[in-house]
């Protein structure tokens, strides 16, 4: 145990956290303006998985990390397309049409990977921005800077725009029309539809950003793995739902919240690999954030209040 | 016409997925018939093909008619995956516990210990919601995440059959008592007792759901719960008893996935569909494409149950993945969610002439109404 709680082990641990927690914190950021607009998305583990794939598959056939993450993205905002018209336009139950594109998400990765990849072969992991060119010259001497670099230069490039996202959104919601009309429509679609406001509109571009970002959450994850398999996810895009709940429908709450499922992650990793508590512990370990999340939800449900209108489709009657 | 409308989603949404899944196999460059013919065959080629669509369905059946009384009651229960295996595991570890049991009484208890183990883990959920106004759908998936690693950590420890723990380690149980097996109803085939157990039980939910003062209470509180708290009716009580019976079905489809296997044994992956086969989700498409009806969702799980069946034999035959027929439940669920505005549009279409248009629209403007009340999930479109 003590050998755990040196500097550099510590410091290893936290850094690694930090990039557990990406898939997570773009996965629920989206999940927040989605929902903040009145639509529960409990599809985005599906979403996940097919962009995910799409990421993979595209790195594996073109060896590029860029058009990776852009077919994540295309993927993203397709399956967005899809929620949004199911949801806002033909008024489907939201958490039933979320299993809808979960399962189908779930099958077709699969079925494609299988289709198309057959044995699990491993591609190049996401780099390091020191390891690119052009930024690197900058990250390279940062990076070897004692303790602060590994922590703060060490990351790859999707890493630094998750967590330039979190002020982006808080900025967006409170700052721009559109972030303003997401509130609103969120809260009270009635007023806001008198007053000018396109509820269809508002909710169907905030479902298309939720579910890039769910794109992009997929695409990062199977790229900083390295790897695409059968349920890849293994429920990370429900807990990203939760996430939501959990940080109250604040941006930087809910990036705590992303942190928390990090540092458990990274922490259980390197206790494995150092053979501190035994594989079974750490079965007992993975609990851990989904009881904190129970209890969390326990403690907030009744002080803080979610989007009025959430899950409730809107009608001019 | 409007009957005729009524049975129109499941037929639509299987027309959908019946040309959406001949393109798909088309595009993987083989002959969508032949395709059909394979799936056809993998279910229902053979009396044994039979057994095993029947047994497939089993489960689905008990999850699909705990998820209606769920529904019904407008609780979401998305905690199928972690009730099933909440009760498989109590039930394994009763049927550990007291091996020498005779049959005629171990049987029953240990579907009473499944029951119990899926009821409590529903119950949870349905408690939280109902006292501290936890969402549950976002309890069901914790909880789901919660009895995966509880799964995980009792097979690879405390439950690990003793071989195991000495040689290659494999997360499985030991083989456990054949008095504890469910029995075979024909000889030579896998069909077993649990697939006339589970019929049963979608005709008892039925009775409960429609004809005793339970099943009003909790359709009461489904249907408008502020109106059933003005009767007197407490809906904390009928919601938390509502997801323990749904978790309980659940439960015992795990009692059904351990003691209807041929290995009589519990084994992990890791992940929770490797156990529970999805049946925790694919339940749900079963319900839905059966109304949130039990009764319907008995021939509903047969044909689910027959398309799983039948995926593997697209596997052996064609090379296609058996991954196919989950992608496509997932387009039935979606389309069957968004069957009432369609049909709504479909019956304007149909009623021509000035006054049918008015009457039409007046109908769909009550339907509008009926789906802000948020508990639209009782799509009543079947009867």
């Amino acid at each position: 145990m003590s050998e755990f709680f040196t500097l550099s082990v510590l410091i290893a641990t936290f850094a690694s956290a930090v990039r557990f927690a990406v898939p997570y914190l773009l996965a629920a950021l989206g999940e927040t303006i989605g929902q903040r607009s009145g639509v529960l998305n409990l599809g985005v583990d599906g979403v996940m998985l097919l962009s995910a794939f799409g990421a993979y598959y595209t790195v594996v056939e073109t060896g590029s990390h860029l058009f990776g993450i852009g077919v994540g993205l295309l993927i993203g905002l397709f399956m967005g397309l899809v929620y949004a018209v199911v949801t806002v336009n033909l008024h489907a139950q939201q958490g039933i049409s979320g299993i809808g594109i979960f399962l189908f998400g779930l099958g077709f990765s699969d079925l494609l990977s299988q289709e198309l990849v057959g044995a699990i072969q491993p591609i190049r992991k996401l780099p390091s921005l020191a390891k690119l060119p052009l930024v690197g010259g900058i990250f390279e001497p940062l990076e070897d800077i004692k303790y602060l670099g590994e922590l703060l230069f060490s990351h790859n490039l999707m890493t630094y725009i998750a967590f330039a996202l979190v002020p982006l959104v808080t900025w967006m919601m409170n700052n721009t029309t559109f972030g303003l009309n997401i509130k609103a429509v969120g809260e009270n679609p009635q007023a806001a539809d008198s007053l000018g406001v396109s509820v269809e509109r508002t909710r169907f571009f905030a479902i298309l950003i939720g579910n890039t970002l769910a794109g992009l959450a997929g695409a990062t994850l199977s790229l900083q793995l390295g790897v695409f398999q059968q349920n890849l996810t293994n429920g990370l895009g429900f807990i990203a739902v939760a996430l939501v709940y959990f940080g109250a429908w604040r941006a930087k709450w809910v990036m705590a919240g992303a942190m928390l499922y990090g540092i458990v992650t990274a922490t259980r990793l390197q206790w494995q690999a150092r053979d501190i508590i035994p594989n079974s512990a750490s079965d007992i370990a993975a609990m851990a954030p989904a009881l904190i999340t129970i209890l969390a939800l326990v403690l907030l449900a009744k002080r803080v209040r979610g989007p009025a209108a959430l899950t409730k489709p809107f009608s001019r009657h | 016409m409007k009957r005729l409308l009524g049975v129109s989603v499941p037929l639509g949404a299987a027309l959908v997925a019946f040309v959406l899944g001949s393109l798909m196999i088309l595009a993987l460059g083989e002959n969508p018939i032949s395709g059909a013919s394979a799936i056809i065959e993998g279910a229902f080629g053979s009396g044994d093909r039979v057994a095993v669509t029947a047994v497939r369905a089993t489960p689905l059946l008990l999850v699909g008619i705990g998820i209606t009384i769920a529904f019904r009651a407008s609780v979401i229960n998305i905690g199928g995956e972690g009730q099933i295996i909440a009760g498989a595991l109590l039930s394994t570890a009763v049927a550990l516990a007291i091996p020498d049991t005779p049959r005629a009484l171990l049987l029953p208890i240990v579907m009473i210990a499944g029951m119990i183990g899926g009821g409590i883990w529903g119950a949870i959920p349905g408690a939280l919601k109902a006292y501290a106004s936890v969402n549950e759908i976002l309890s069901t998936v914790m909880l789901n995440i919660v009895a995966v690693q509880l799964m995980n950590f009792l097979l690879r420890g405390p439950m690990i059959d003793p071989i195991e723990k000495t040689g290659s380690r494999i997360p499985q149980t030991e083989r456990l008592s054949d008095n504890a097996a469910m029995p075979s109803l024909a000889e030579g085939t896998r069909l077993h007792l649990g697939v006339v157990i589970a019929v049963v039980a979608a005709i008892v939910v039925y009775i409960i759901l429609w004809r005793t003062p339970l099943g009003f209470r909790l359709r009461a509180v489904g249907h408008n719960p502020d109106a059933a708290r003005a009767a007197g009716i407490s809906v904390e009580k009928n919601i938390t008893t509502a997801m323990a019976m749904s978790g309980a079905l659940s439960g015992l489809a795990g009692v059904m996935l351990v003691f209807g296997s041929e290995s009589l044994r519990m084994v992990t992956d890791g992940g929770a569909a490797g156990f529970t086969g999805s049946a925790g989700f694919n339940g749900i498409v079963a319900a839905l494409f059966g109304g949130l009806h039990p009764l319907w969702t008995v021939p509903s799980s047969f044909l689910f149950g027959a398309l799983l069946t039948g995926a593997t034999k697209l596997q052996q035959a064609l090379q296609i993945p058996a991954a196919l027929a989950v992608a496509l439940n997932g387009l039935i669920v979606l389309f069957v969610v968004s069957s009432d505005r369609l049909r709504s549009w479909l019956e304007r279409r149909l009623n021509q002439g000035a006054f049918a248009t008015e009457t039409a629209e007046l109908r769909e403007s009550n339907d509008d109404r009926v789906d802000e009340q948020q508990n639209s999930t009782t799509q009543d479109t079947i009867r």
